[in-house]
């Protein structure tokens, strides 16, 4: 019992300590804006971390490194120790926080209640609050002109899918990929394997030559890492596709395209809005026409007129006209998701989870 | 569902390759375990040879070089495990979780530089018309060496461990370390060396990783294998046969669960996800019910004025 109220004054005393602290980071803010990233992976995966940090590097460099401070926390595991970053670093007198996984989304919630003063931004989720936003990028839409390749150039009709976490963004993808990799090559069949990590080199390889044993000649991933491109390249007569990053280390085969996430001009522009004092909390998704989504060169492997149908899907929905998600399309079980010429609703992309008419499995819950 | 796309012959071969990196840094934390030591820096050692071997291997361009250089990393760090625990007499606990959380970072310091790069590819070995056998070729002969060099590794543990006097010296520092060094025989020497040789095979087992598995570097690459390798040792009893069997029966689980994913089996995903594990430790759990039981001083510090 004494130890118990011991630990108890204790954990009072650090609350007092925070209290204290938190005020004081908010007096020192004046000069320079210090701003907080914290990344699922290392800052050299090849994917998703590097290039949230790449962009947060431009984003210094834009602004000028005498009005910012860039700090950062790698590998942070999504769950309580993502709240202990956060609050660490809003602690050290973080203005605003970047958390740039959607695991973070709960702990992004409970540090941003404990910090009124400090902005925070979570990325790819749907929860926001006072001082948080939330931003995300219609990777779907990258998606599409993916699926569109991937249909055109299977010979074996089996696209092979590496599947992170079940979270609505990855099962989008999918539908999107599928769809139009469906439009183009009627004959299609989609193999979907799902490893519950977003990056873990040797799972990944097992994924990729698991899929390529299985007859695939194209293989998607949602994983982060470089892993299956270095298994397609080794089985030869197989390709796939950046992720996340443009992964050109890989072009011109197995990596045929990619979708490259750009992050850097909403940093700049949100980061401004701190030091302005405009900044304000919102939900935002954005896509191919910011830039936020861009698609890697498409390489001499893809024939010319792949290519150019590929480039127009991708005009397409740049300029509006067109969504991945028009229908007629059904949703797994055969009922009606959309009719005929309808659009898909954002409110219901951003809690895709159901499978489209022709994808066999089930969603993990 | 579509179970004739998962070809029974391929997914064998398969689970070879899953399952020898995990086998051959329980091999080796086998033998550290039987002098008596429990070191479970394993998942730092493994990555630190990962690191080497691939640092190596990319420098010279030969895959052999990689491998003796990632054995080399994985034994200087075992080293300092060494160091700690057999002379300043500190929790090997504690010292082996140190091991792995210092091991992780100094990889990621020193494969800075090596992000991205491909390594040399690692032959197979030809085994001329051999390979080309049907089923048997892709089970047997048409592996990269590494996979026979584990398993011959596996069988000579086995018969170290059993038939040789050094063996039984092993065993006997392992079991009781005052009547072994009331004996005469160098406790601490004897240890040092099953720890160095322990390291020595988590390093291979980490470039097993990086240079063939996957095959490229990237920070915590080797994802907790480490962990699986100590949790095999345990439950295989000690036996170096059941470590092979365990580390197969890891990987094979590993492999047919992605390949029934994949086949669209109507089990979710989730399920299958924990399969390796539970499957794995189940077996063997079950298999451990006869009476053999840790080494007597495993974990136990020796000092020779005790």
């Amino acid at each position: 019992m004494l130890l118990k109220k011991r630990s108890f004054l204790a954990g009072a005393a650090t609350a007092a300590a925070m209290t204290a602290l938190s005020t004081g980071a908010a007096f020192a803010q004046d000069d320079v804006t210090k701003v907080g990233f914290v990344y699922v992976g290392p800052i050299n995966d090849g994917g998703w971390t590097q290039h949230h940090h790449e962009s947060a590097m431009k984003m210094v460099e834009e602004i000028g490194s005498d009005k910012v401070e860039l700090v950062y926390q790698e590998n942070v595991p999504e769950g309580p120790d993502a709240e202990r970053a956060m609050t660490q670093m809003a602690l050290n007198g973080a203005d605003i926080i970047f958390s740039t996984s959607f695991g973070y989304m709960d702990p992004t919630v409970n540090v941003a209640a404990k910090f009124p003063d400090v902005k925070f931004e979570h990325a790819t989720g749907y929860k926001t609050g006072d001082n948080m936003a939330a931003y995300s990028a219609r990777f779907y839409e990258g998606r599409a002109v993916q699926g569109t390749i991937a249909g055109h150039m299977t010979e074996s009709n089996v696209i092979g899918y590496i599947a992170s976490v079940p979270i609505p963004e990855v099962v989008r993808g999918i539908n999107s990929a599928y769809l139009h990799a469906k439009k183009v090559n009627p004959d299609v069949e989609f193999k979907i394997i799902w490893l519950y990590t977003w990056m873990d080199p040797a799972k990944e390889a097992d994924a990729a030559r698991t899929l390529i044993e299985q007859g695939a000649d194209v293989i998607l991933q949602h994983t982060d890492s470089t892993a299956p491109l270095a298994a397609a390249q080794e089985a030869g007569g197989v390709i796939g596709f950046g992720q996340a990053g443009d992964m050109a280390e890989y072009a011109p085969s197995p990596r045929v395209s990619s979708i490259i996430d750009n992050w850097a001009p909403y940093y700049i522009e949100r980061v401004e809005a701190v030091m302005d004092g405009t900044w304000e909390s919102h939900n935002v998704w954005e896509g191919i026409d910011t830039g936020m989504v861009g698609i890697g060169e498409i390489t001499e492997v893809v024939p010319e007129d792949v290519k150019a149908e590929a480039l127009e899907i991708k005009d397409a929905i740049a300029s509006g006209e067109y969504h991945p998600f028009t229908g007629p399309i059904n949703k797994q079980d055969g009922s009606v998701w959309l009719e005929e010429g309808e659009v898909a609703d954002d409110g219901t992309l951003a809690g895709m989870m159901f499978y489209v008419e022709g994808i066999e499995g089930s969603v993990p819950q | 569902m579509d179970f004739s796309a998962i070809n029974p012959a391929l997914l064998i071969a398969s689970l070879m390759v899953a399952a020898t990196a995990v086998m051959i840094a329980a091999i080796g934390e086998l033998i550290t375990e039987k002098a008596g030591v429990l070191n479970l820096g394993v998942e730092g050692m493994m990555i630190t040879g990962a690191v080497c071997g691939f640092a190596v291997a990319v420098g010279t361009g030969s895959p052999f070089l990689g491998f003796l250089a990632a054995a080399g990393g994985g034994a200087v760090l075992s080293f300092l495990f060494a160091v700690l625990t057999q002379f300043a007499l500190a929790n090997q606990v504690a010292s082996g979780l140190a091991l792995t959380l210092f091991g992780l970072g100094l990889s990621s310091l020193i494969g800075q530089n090596y992000v991205g790069i491909r390594p040399p590819p690692t032959p197979r070995l030809d085994f001329g018309p051999l390979s080309d056998l049907p089923v048997v070729g892709p089970i047997l002969f048409n592996h990269d060496p590494m996979v026979y060099a584990g398993l011959i590794l596996v069988a000579l543990t086995w018969a170290f461990l059993k038939y040789t006097r050094a063996g039984l010296i092993l065993k006997a520092v392992g079991e009781n370390h005052d009547a072994a060094h009331a004996l005469g025989y160098k406790v601490i020497r004897i240890r040092i060396l099953a720890i160095l040789f322990g390291g020595a095979c988590a390093g291979l087992g980490g470039a097993y990783i990086s240079l063939i598995r996957v095959p490229q570097w990237t920070e915590g690459m080797t994802g907790g294998v480490g962990w699986i390798a100590l949790a095999l040792v345990v439950f295989a009893s000690w036996k170096p046969w059941r470590v092979l069997l365990g580390a197969y029966l890891f990987g094979g689980v590993t492999v047919l669960q992605l390949n029934l994913q994949a086949a669209g089996v109507a089990i979710p995903a989730e399920y299958l996800s924990m399969s390796p594990y539970l499957i794995t430790i189940v077996v063997l759990v079950l298999m451990s019910f006869d009476r053999s039981g840790a080494p007597a001083s495993l974990g136990r510090t020796f000092h020779a004025s005790q």
